[in-house]
């Protein structure tokens, strides 16, 4: 079972799953292996990395120095294709005119969605982020806890390969002995903020990225993922022997043709296509879940945006795995007699309380870091360490103004250059010929950036609904976002800024760039794409879209298995979280059908 | 999802790069530039416009390209002319490397600003009239255009324009041009292989291991690898 057309479909699977990123992946990969036959709607081109990576190309060998245009967001060689914060064609809207409560949608259109780019940080959610509401009294408690996705948090780092270390922090989970690959060595730049950070009591420690430092373990990781299943073990070593492991060159962004980082078109894919239980269909844009008379799914109705024709696929059970926002987008759009106001919405919460990373970022410049002997710091294409959340006390004995955590991830340094002008004008005063050369050099590598990546807490005014006229050009109706940040994430925004500076004139440097008041450095939300929430999992029908196997409660057979069931969006980063979560749904899926239950 | 790595920004040194010029100021500098050549507004309508389209949400981008892959270089040989002649000023060959015309600097900032999408339309009007008023105040200082004079004579126009918060009046429109052009030519300079080498950067190359910062940086610094 292959990549395939509309036409080329089987008369019925086992499960649909809309979506092939992160979620959809590992929920391909979950239910191939236990056999179940599987089709995967994508609505974006097939894509293969192995042969569209631009892995060496230096600025000079792209168009405008590889640099960020409106066609491609991330610069030119960035891997994300057809897509970004504005699709052609595929418009959405915003209640609001003012910048600050826009939200922009970042929807790449391709297989393997957003995981072809991504930070590849991969940091356990810890207990207290399942619990938030019990804590502190905002928002809402997961319906599951820290000990129910362990497990399968650990799952998902021997299959993907995650490197990092453990460091027993507060609310910073270890990993079980033996499972993380080696951390990469720290950059002068880090080890320098380490020094200096201390006296702030502020802890630089070792991030957790999905890329392998070392080939992954084929000869003994399959048989602890799979016990008992020797086809299933012999399809996931092959696919772990077909990475390659980091070669220290290129940033990960481009995505990576030696498969080194998780992608899901690298890792989940390959194997889920080996088990023959999987058929993809690319351009192939879900618009409705399909139900039967008993409410029950019965397949998805979508659009071949080969043809621009309705097509449908029929199954026993649907998976959603197509974004926060577009899961909102069908569930919403799937109306019927059974279900008026869209599907699985009887609790009314279908698009309510979507959350993004709260961000905002400080740069300086380190005298310290001037003049440093030419070495080679590309390292693992991405950071090597950060600085986890360090106030949980703090915030416990109420001596802060905001509630939940953010981690710092850091910029800067000797990265590879090209596109932009290394020496600024206030440093260069006015330099030119040899002098600017001279100057360049010097200042090269002392430039540092602190990003904050931080936890909102979900409110009433972040939501997605149906616009009530707008269609896409498949004439499917688009979202029409809400957004309002609340004093809580403003609040952290300004924390952040005090550190980062704070950071900054420790290690003996000067912050750069006028400080912005917290509305207007914060990121618009939508920006970090870390968009999650909007069909909640929660203990009670009533105010919740889900239960704690991401099942919804109007249907027992639909599925949700991206972020939309997220209760809370800790600091942590969403994507491991998904796939922990898809691969316990997708077990708790096979149970069900071995059950008849499906 | 976003990388800590931040996207590149939109323009060259963004942060730092000096305000923009309003469309009017260009419009009444290149009309003040067209009254003192009387050529220029001449030149202007002759100029080839930017391609309307650009390359597009899915390129392929596994490939290696040339300045002008995607859509026309529009300078005219004048422009060029004194772009290179002054790309090489900022630029010359010394101990640190090659001249901005030997690593093409030229050819990408012209695929710059021939470019259809805004930001670097927007450079496109404050380079173009810029680069008629260099020619203008070399003729008007020298008798000869830009690229004809010395190299002294040159330096003697860039050290009036070279840092616009201390440029005398007159020179301020210079001098943001100056400003821009730099930041362009440096973006493409810092861009090739030789400009790597000028600056210090040594990587993306494979490598078998990863060790970390070399012992005579960690020294310098003070700090010790701390992950083992």
């Amino acid at each position: 079972m292959p990549i395939i057309t509309s036409s080329k479909t089987q008369q019925e699977y086992d499960v649909a799953i809309v979506g092939s990123g992160a979620g959809g992946g590992q929920m391909a990969y979950t239910l191939t292996l236990a056999g179940l036959k599987c089709v995967m709607l994508e609505a974006g081109r097939n894509y293969s990395p192995e042969t569209e990576t631009a892995m060496f190309q230096r600025a000079d060998q792209s168009p405008l120095m590889g640099t960020a245009t409106a066609d491609k967001a991330f610069g030119f060689t960035d891997a994300t294709i057809d897509g970004g914060w504005e699709v052609p064609g595929e418009p959405y809207t915003q209640a609001s005119d003012k910048a600050e409560e826009k939200f922009w949608w970042w929807r790449p259109r391709m297989l393997g969605g957003r995981t072809n780019h991504w930070g590849r940080m991969s940091l356990r959610n810890g207990p207290y982020d399942f619990k938030p509401h019990s804590r502190d009294g905002l928002g809402f408690d997961w319906a599951i806890g820290y000990e129910d996705v362990d497990p399968y948090y650990t799952k998902v780092e021997m299959l993907v390969g995650i490197y990092g270390t453990n460091e027993g922090l507060e609310n910073t989970p270890n990993s079980p002995e033996g499972v993380l690959l080696p951390a990469p060595k720290a950059r002068a730049s880090e080890l320098y903020l380490q020094k200096h950070a201390k006296k702030l009591r502020v802890p630089v420690i070792p991030i957790h990225r999905a890329v392998l430092t070392r080939p992954l373990d084929a000869d003994s990781i399959p048989a602890k993922l799979h016990p008992g299943n020797a086809w299933a073990q012999k399809l996931v070593a092959d696919g772990m022997r077909a990475r390659a492991a980091c070669f220290w060159a290129t940033d990960c962004g481009r995505g990576c043709s030696l498969r080194a980082n998780y992608q899901s078109t690298t890792v989940h894919l390959p194997i889920a296509m080996a088990t023959g239980n999987l058929d993809i269909i690319p351009n192939a844009h879900a618009r409705e879940v399909l139900v039967d008379a008993n409410g029950k799914a019965t397949g998805v109705l979508y659009i071949d945006k080969t043809t621009g024709q309705e097509a449908r696929v029929k199954a026993k059970a649907v998976v959603l795995a197509a974004s926060s926002g577009e899961t909102v987008r069908i569930l919403l759009n799937s109306k019927s007699a059974a279900f008026p106001q869209g599907l699985a919405n009887r609790s009314g919460k279908v698009g309510k309380y979507i959350m993004d990373t709260v961000g905002c970022r400080v740069s300086g410049q380190v005298p310290a870091l001037e003049n440093l002997p030419p070495h080679n710091e590309d390292g693992a294409g991405g950071v090597h360490t950060y600085v986890p959340w360090w106030l949980y006390q703090e915030q416990k004995a109420g001596k802060m103004d905001f509630a939940r955590g953010y981690h710092v991830e850091f910029g800067g340094t000797r990265r590879m250059p090209g596109g932009n002008n290394p020496l600024p004008d206030d440093l260069g005063k006015g330099a030119y010929g040899t002098k600017f050369k001279e100057e360049a050099r010097r200042y090269y590598g002392s430039f540092v950036g602190y990003t904050c990546r931080g936890e909102m807490v979900p409110n009433e005014d972040c939501f997605a609904e149906i616009d009530p006229t707008v269609k896409d050009k498949w004439g499917i109706p688009v979202l029409r976002w809400h957004w309002k940040w609340s004093n809580q994430e403003l609040n952290m925004v300004k924390h952040a800024q005090e550190t980062f500076t704070a950071l900054i004139e420790a290690m003996g440097g000067t912050v750069r760039g006028k400080k912005e008041a917290p509305l207007k450095a914060i990121d618009p939300g939508g920006k970090i794409i870390h968009e999650v929430g909007g069909a909640l999992m929660g203990a009670d029908a009533g105010k919740s879209v889900c239960n704690g196997w991401n099942q919804t409660w109007d249907v027992k057979n639909l599925f949700l298995s991206d972020a939309s069931p997220f209760p809370s969006n800790a600091d942590k980063n969403p994507t491991l979280t998904i796939m922990a979560l898809a691969w316990r749904t997708g077990d708790y899926i096979v149970e069900q059908a071995r059950k008849g239950a499906l | 999802m976003i990388p800590s790595n931040e996207p590149t920004p939109m323009t060259p040194d963004s942060s730092s790069s000096p305000a923009r010029l309003p469309r009017r100021t260009v419009l009444k500098w290149f009309a003040a530039a067209a009254a003192a050549t009387q050529l220029p507004a001449l030149r202007s309508s002759a100029q080839t416009t930017p391609a309307a389209k650009g390359y597009g949400t899915d390129p392929e981008v596994a490939k290696f390209y040339e300045p002008g892959a995607f859509w026309p270089l529009t300078l005219t040989p004048v422009q060029r002319k004194a772009a290179v002649a002054l790309a090489d000023t900022l630029f010359p060959a010394d101990h640190l490397g090659p001249a901005a015309s030997e690593v093409r600097v030229i050819d990408y900032v012209d695929e710059w600003i021939s470019a259809p999408y805004a930001p670097q339309q927007k450079d496109r009007e404050a380079v173009l009239p810029g680069l008629a008023w260099i020619d203008e105040e070399a003729q008007k200082r020298f008798q000869k255009d830009f690229a004809s004079i010395t190299e002294e004579q040159r330096r003697a126009i860039c050290d009036d324009i070279c840092y616009a918060p201390e440029a005398k009046p007159a020179f301020k429109r210079g001098a943001s041009f100056f400003a821009k052009f730099r930041s362009l030519a440096a973006s493409a300079y810092y861009s090739t292989e030789p400009g790597w080498k000028a600056l210090g950067y040594v990587g993306n190359v494979p490598l078998v291991s990863f060790d970390g910062p070399p012992p005579e940086v960690l020294e310098k610094l003070g700090v010790e690898q701390t992950v083992k």
